[in-house]
């Protein structure tokens, strides 16, 4: 078999969640009145952008085996943290950001510790450590409000050279530059291993401790890159914004592709299974479907997502290989 | 540590052996919290507040109920916030504005049938499509609440509880004790009975351990599946519908913050989130203990952040005394 059939047929989640979305979105394109202009990509950049950023991070658990649940209040936590510290000078934004970045690696690497060294369930450790940020976060921002630069935020949620969307450039720097050089790292490849097999991995010498910390911890950096960008968006901060985006980037990572038992998938799938939502939302907007059916929709698209990936088992004839 | 100590005495260790280490940990958590409460409010170690608890605590122990046998498989139940919802909704719609329509006896059985409807949906999609039942439970509690949304125009439902939802949730028919109480001692007797004295039960625990020996051992597994996701469904509707005489009315997203207190019970209860291991004495002494922390929070006039960080604080720290997992080996 050629390479390219190989790569494709091993990435077939992803594969199919860009093709999904390819022709999700030229249905937007055609129902948006104002059709494909620099405006009409820029706005539907920034509006999946924060989810794309969560399901990514998801992602990085998921592929463990694993799950965090808190990535949503890790997201508000670094929303509301980010009205505070991000504004002002210039020095004083590139120290808040930093901050803030910082912060949502300590969550996720917090995650990580009770996780691995704790020897939590990471359903029930992160659940709980999700209430935990979410309390924090209250006690920075009680009400909504705060101030974030407003430079730095036009900048982002702009265009660069006038015709490529900001938030789509930032998507694919943090691709670029940390994806995929964790992907291709012992530690990147020691994600993927404890997911396909723990016990297998670690008897091979890989060291799945480390690899465990690094995924929750990237998980906590990519969040807190999302609620960075959510702070751009709205210009402040918001303790509880976080609440839909937690279950919202599980079901993106499921629709890019990537395996809930860990060990398949990755973060590009799940880019698109963020914005493959999003543009949803969007089509069902410009098609005129009432407001208060759109709900409706979206869960009966999110269960024939999952129905059609679950068809897999009228093709297995032994009925053994579909439990466990 | 615990059992070295214990095994050093004579009859009563006897007893305290057969109880698990879960279960005597929260239990002396709970004593704990009832003791340093009363010593700021000496009303806590009075009748009327624990019994007051205890019905706050119905609510929560009838969820448990219905999550602990979904989790004892190994799987879990998401679809709890919109199936409580929803049959709250359908049963006060049916018995109308007062709460006396025409239709108000068929409320409580509608609401029955609702929750049960959804469990079969969620179970059919588990045991059958062989969907992960933590995405497949998400999407039908998003495909609900999109239904009650379309329903009710995004209103608040209209409609009131019929006397009967009223009495079971508020009322006091024996000895002075809230009837919602007795509501949860049914449902977690035949839970247990379930569990400890049926097949069925023996069943539970072994798919919960490992599923494909369960099924080679001529265990028709796929309709166990079923029937634990219909009974959650069940014990989901029959909380919705005693929130509903308590409130006195449905309201929109009223199940959501229950979704993880009720998980956390089961878990700081002992039962284990993968399945398999778990007894109901621990989901009890889960329900209690999260009842009376949150309780004790307010009283302390605890701010929501305050009380989210405790919350949480204590979910770990219990779990990093007794519910650690064991070491990767070869």
């Amino acid at each position: 078999m050629s390479g390219l059939l190989l790569h494709l047929r091993q990435n077939y989640g992803a594969v199919l969640a860009i093709t999904i979305f390819v022709i999700l979105f030229a249905v937007y394109l055609v129902l948006h009145p104002r059709g494909p202009t620099v405006y009409v990509m820029t706005t539907a950049g920034n509006t999946g952008a924060a989810l794309a950023f969560v399901a990514m991070g998801q992602t990085l658990p998921v592929l463990t085996g694993g799950l965090d649940l808190s990535i949503g209040s890790i997201l508000a936590l670094c929303n509301a943290l980010a009205s505070e510290v991000v504004n002002g000078s210039p020095e004083r934004v590139a120290l808040g950001v930093v901050l803030v970045l910082l912060t949502g690696l300590a969550c996720g690497l917090i995650n990580g510790i009770v996780v691995v060294y704790g020897r939590i369930q990471p359903i029930i450790a992160t659940l709980a450590s999700g209430a935990v940020y979410t309390g924090l976060a209250l006690l920075i921002r009680p009400i909504p409000g705060g101030e974030i630069d407003e430079a730095l935020s036009e900048a982002m949620t702009y265009e660069t050279f006038g015709v490529v969307p900001t938030s789509l450039l930032l998507i694919v720097a943090v691709v670029v530059l940390i994806w995929v050089p964790f992907k291709n790292s012992v530690l990147g490849r020691g994600v993927y291993a404890a997911g396909s097999s723990e016990v297998a991995a670690y008897m091979s010498g890989v060291q799945v401790d480390r690899s465990k910390l690094a995924a929750y911890a990237l998980a906590g950096l990519f969040a807190a890159i999302g609620g960075l960008f959510l702070g751009f968006q709205t210009f402040s901060g918001d303790a509880l914004i976080g609440v839909p985006y937690t279950l919202n980037s599980i079901a993106a990572v499921v629709i890019g592709g990537t395996s809930l038992y860990g060990g398949i998938g990755g973060v590009i799938g799940s880019i698109f299974g963020a914005y493959i939502l999003r543009t949803i939302n969007g089509v069902m907007f410009f098609a005129g479907a009432p407001p208060l059916a759109q709900p409706l929709f979206e869960g009966i698209i999110l269960l024939g997502a999952v129905a059609l990936a679950a068809m897999r088992v009228v093709r297995i004839r032994n009925r053994l290989e579909v439990m466990d | 540590m615990v059992r070295q100590v214990l095994s050093l005495q004579g009859p009563a260790a006897a007893v305290l052996k057969r109880v698990d280490r879960p279960v005597l940990v929260a239990f002396c958590f709970i004593v704990a919290l009832i003791f340093a409460g009363s010593a700021y409010f000496p009303q806590v170690l009075t009748a009327t507040y624990l019994l007051q608890q205890l019905q706050i605590a119905s609510f929560l122990g009838v969820l448990a109920t219905g999550a602990m046998l979904v989790i004892l498989l190994g799987h879990i139940d998401l679809s709890i916030p919109w199936t409580f919802t929803g049959a709250a909704i359908v049963a006060t719609a049916l018995a109308g504005i007062e709460g006396t329509g025409p239709l108000a006896l068929a409320a409580v059985p509608a609401g029955l049938a609702f929750g049960a409807l959804v469990g079969l949906a969620n179970g059919l999609g588990v045991a059958y499509l062989r969907a992960p039942s933590m995405i497949w439970t998400l999407g039908m509690n998003a495909l609900i609440l999109g239904i009650s949304v379309f329903y009710t125009g995004g209103f608040a439902p209209t409609g009131a509880p019929t006397e009967f939802m009223r009495a079971a949730s508020v009322g006091r028919a024996v000895l002075g004790i809230p009837n919602a109480i007795y509501v949860w001692v049914i449902l977690g007797v035949t839970a247990v009975f379930i569990l400890k004295l049926t097949p069925l039960g023996r069943y539970i625990y072994a798919i919960g351990n490992r599923e494909t020996a369960t099924y080679l051992s001529g265990v028709r597994t796929r309709l166990v599946l079923v029937f634990c996701f219909v009974w959650a469904g069940t014990c989901s509707a029959v909380g919705g519908m005693l929130l509903a005489g308590y409130a006195n009315q449905a309201y929109q997203a009223m199940g959501d913050p229950y979704l993880l207190p009720t998980i956390a019970a089961v878990v700081l209860g002992g039962t284990h989130i993968l399945g398999g291991r778990g007894t109901y004495s621990g989901t009890v002494m889960g329900v209690v203990l999260l009842t009376l922390l949150s309780s004790m929070l307010s009283v302390m006039q605890m701010q929501e952040a305050g009380r989210q960080i405790i919350y949480g604080g204590v979910i770990i720290v219990m779990l990093l005394v007794y519910g650690r997992g064991g070491k990767i080996q070869g």
